[in-house]
């Protein structure tokens, strides 16, 4: 049994091998800017053209479709601050509350400028219902934003049916895919998206690079000034090695997607059944439309923070809550949106598996939680 | 085995010096900062960031320069629940709280001890200026004041129980300020010129009734002024914004300086008077906790501090009904004021003390 586990994959996954192995060249002798009009500079636009073809592929889209950012915070900011995506008669955006930061405080931002948003109620297992949507949706909808899964109990979306949906009533579709991409099928053209937001440490690139699919015809607008990169949209000298490594970890995890899929979620199932054998303790999110390696729980008289701390001392890395710039952990505005009551939400776990993870790391868990979740009643209790 | 001992770090200099000592003393040392509050609950815009950032960042960069651990314990709830309540509640009741002894006994003494021996620590400390002690003899553990009387914490600390005291070290007791400065300096540290903080650390600037008001949604429930034969003097803006022994902001003019003596919940009056009649001898006390001894049961010679920057008078305490205390000053003070707290000493040694009540003041 191994002295340490990481189950924390929807914070970030490890660099997979194949990504480190097509960024080194990147990072090492093949330096040459991807504009510079000499051999060396070729060979890098060669690299990233190269890329956008693969990324572009797993996605079902085309190449002049997909933008690179630093990171699926930046292709959020871009749609949801894109003056070009409404109108004077289409400004409202529709999005929901169990969406990441990234989208909810640019909406908030936003609304200081006096441009409505309205964000929809998720149900008790974090769903986004398609018949809420058709009720907000208006005449003045510009852009619907709903995410793929959501990053904290991991339920996946009917992204197709509020895509649908959106477009009937003449809106734009977004989603946030920075928990789906990579990790289950996503086809922009099934899923009648406009605009996708994606970002390769999830699925196991580097960090510091992600993408924005911008469908043909989609006025997003120029999101950086500066030289004409991104097709002028997008500013910025691109980062090569992360771009590299961004397609080979999306190739790689698309390649291996069905295998991993299965046996994530097998060992997600006897974690969640391990899990539930623990009194108070109860499965958060969709037990059906779930991401394959997320396991999310709260168990009632306990604390999250001191879950987690505790799990670190046995080398367990897993996550409670979403931790604001301080580094405290606050209570998840998903499971309060959720209906979970505050109390309840405080003692929240969200576990989430990948491609390494073995039946030892599952029964290391399964050892040392029960103990902690108790010890952490104990303390609470006082 | 090496002590585990878990230091709760605010990023100000004292606590930075703390960990620094206890380091050299030979513990194993972390540094917890609490995460108490968010600017929603303090009334500062909510897109601004994060006002206890900046302190959590130089707590951090101290613990990276120590080579120490350094974690973030979000206890808002508990802060919440057992500081800022009742700090609302206090001043519901026309009291003049002092929430930094319940953030004492709630939260560094209370949840962070709790939150420490989960995680395996044998205590806690801080960077305040007190001592504890172990008095053999009686078989207790003492609070004592520290050497840098100027300093001197343990007016707020005075609530701790023997379990509390039992797990925790102060390692400033025995330093003076600028000593303490100058370790900080020696090593570097980002926050060695930090001024002292001085104000409640969630009602920023101090202005506590605007804290009441935009936050807590206090009605200024404006009434009488009234002189001590229940005289209309003029009115006031609501009891919450004055406090015994006030005399600026009171609005009216009068012949000669007239001063708050009392706030009258039930009859939402103030009473106003001259200075001389801010002078009591006596008065109660609730809420009472013994240190150097089990409980009172006889009356005991003690010097009384009946607010944190006032020197101690000599008095005499007596044990009275349901565990509360009466105190008999020897000669009258000024401005004793219901719910600050009175804390006894004997000498340098923190007998106990309670919360000063505002009924029996008169019938004693």
């Amino acid at each position: 049994m191994s002295d340490f586990v990481y189950a924390d994959h929807a914070a970030t996954a490890p660099l997979s091998k194949a990504a480190l192995k097509a960024m080194m060249p990147f990072l090492t002798e093949e330096y040459g800017n991807a504009s510079s009009a000499y051999a060396a500079g070729r060979r890098a636009r060669r690299a990233v053209d190269r890329a956008r073809e693969k990324i572009a592929d797993a996605f079902g889209a085309h190449p002049d479709e997909i933008y690179f950012t630093s990171c699926g915070t930046e292709s959020d900011n871009w749609v949801m601050r894109s003056p070009e995506l409404c109108s004077e008669k289409k400004k409202k955006i529709i999005s929901s509350s169990v969406e990441h930061h990234a989208i909810l405080n640019t909406l908030e931002a936003r609304k200081h400028t006096g441009l409505p948003s309205e964000l929809l109620k998720a149900d008790s297992n974090c769903r986004i219902n398609v018949s809420r949507l058709k009720e907000a949706l208006g005449s003045s909808t510009a852009l619907v934003s709903i995410m793929a899964a959501n990053n904290e109990v991991g339920t996946v979306m009917p992204i197709a049916e509020l895509a649908e949906a959106s477009h009937k009533a003449g809106a734009l579709f977004h989603t946030d895919a920075v928990q789906a991409a990579g990790h289950i099928p996503i086809d922009v053209e099934k899923g009648r998206v406009d605009l996708m937001s994606f970002s390769a440490h999830k699925f196991g690139g580097p960090k510091g690079i992600g993408g924005l699919y911008i469908c043909r015809g989609v006025p997003a607008g120029r999101w950086l000034y500066g030289g004409g990169q991104e097709r002028g949209l997008r500013g910025g000298t691109e980062n090569t090695a992360g771009i590299v490594g961004m397609a080979a970890a999306l190739e790689e995890s698309c390649e291996n997607m069905e295998k991993d899929t299965h046996r994530i979620s097998v060992l997600r199932d006897e974690l969640i059944s391990g899990v539930q054998k623990i009194p108070g303790a109860h499965l958060t999110g969709d037990p059906e439309n779930r991401l394959p390696g997320n396991a999310s729980f709260v168990f009632e008289g306990a604390e999250g923070e001191a879950l987690v701390l505790l799990l670190d001392q046995a080398g367990i890395c897993v996550s409670a809550g979403s931790a604001c710039s301080a580094g405290a952990l606050e209570p998840s505005h998903v499971l309060l949106a959720m209906g979970i009551p505050p109390e309840l939400a405080r003692g929240s776990l969200r576990i989430t598996l990948g491609a390494e993870n073995t039946e030892d790391d599952i029964r290391k868990i399964l050892e040392v939680l029960p103990d902690a979740v108790a010890r952490s009643r104990e303390a609470a209790g006082k | 085995m090496k002590k585990k001992v878990l230091v709760g770090m605010s990023g100000g200099v004292d606590s930075s010096v703390a960990a620094c000592l206890l380091l050299e003393q030979g513990y194993e040392v972390a540094g917890a900062t609490l995460h108490l509050y968010n600017n929603e609950d303090t009334g500062i815009p909510k897109a601004r960031t994060c006002c206890s950032l900046a302190d959590v960042e130089d707590a951090r960069s101290v613990a990276e320069h120590l080579g120490i651990e350094h974690y973030v314990f979000n206890f808002g709830p508990e802060f919440r629940r057992e500081v800022i309540a009742r700090f609302a509640r206090g001043y519901e009741c026309g009291e003049t709280p002092n929430p930094c002894i319940d953030c004492n006994k709630y939260i560094k003494f209370g949840k962070m001890l709790d939150r420490a021996k989960l995680l395996g620590f044998d205590a806690v400390a801080t960077g305040h200026y007190a001592r504890v002690e172990y008095d053999e003899k009686i078989g207790r553990w003492l609070l004592k004041k520290a050497a840098d009387a100027s300093k001197d914490q343990t007016y707020v600390l005075y609530t701790l129980t023997q379990e509390q005291l039992a797990h925790t070290l102060f390692p400033l007791g025995g330093f003076l300020k600028p000593e303490v400065r100058a370790i900080a300096e020696k090593h570097g540290f980002v926050n060695a010129r930090k001024p002292d903080s001085e104000d409640i650390c969630f009602v920023p600037g101090g202005d506590y009734a605007a804290f009441l008001e935009n936050v807590m949604k206090f009605d200024s429930k404006s009434g009488n002024f009234v002189d001590v034969n229940g005289n209309v003097l003029g009115r006031h803006k609501g009891l919450f914004h004055y406090t015994i022994g006030q005399r600026k902001g009171i609005g009216i003019s009068f012949e000669s300086p007239k001063y708050v003596l009392k706030k009258d919940c039930a009859n939402n009056t103030v009473v106003l008077g001259d200075n001389k009649d801010l002078y009591s001898s006596t008065f109660a006390v609730g809420n009472v906790n013994f240190i150097a001894l089990d409980h009172l049961d006889k009356p005991v010679e003690a010097g009384v501090k009946v607010r944190y920057s006032q020197s101690e008078a000599q008095a005499v305490i007596y044990p009275i009904e349901n565990g509360k205390v009466k105190v008999r000053f020897r000669s009258p003070q000024r401005a004793v004021t219901p719910g600050q707290s009175a804390v006894f000493y004997r000498g340098d040694t923190v007998l106990g003390g309670g919360k000063i009540l505002s009924e029996e003041m008169k019938q004693l």
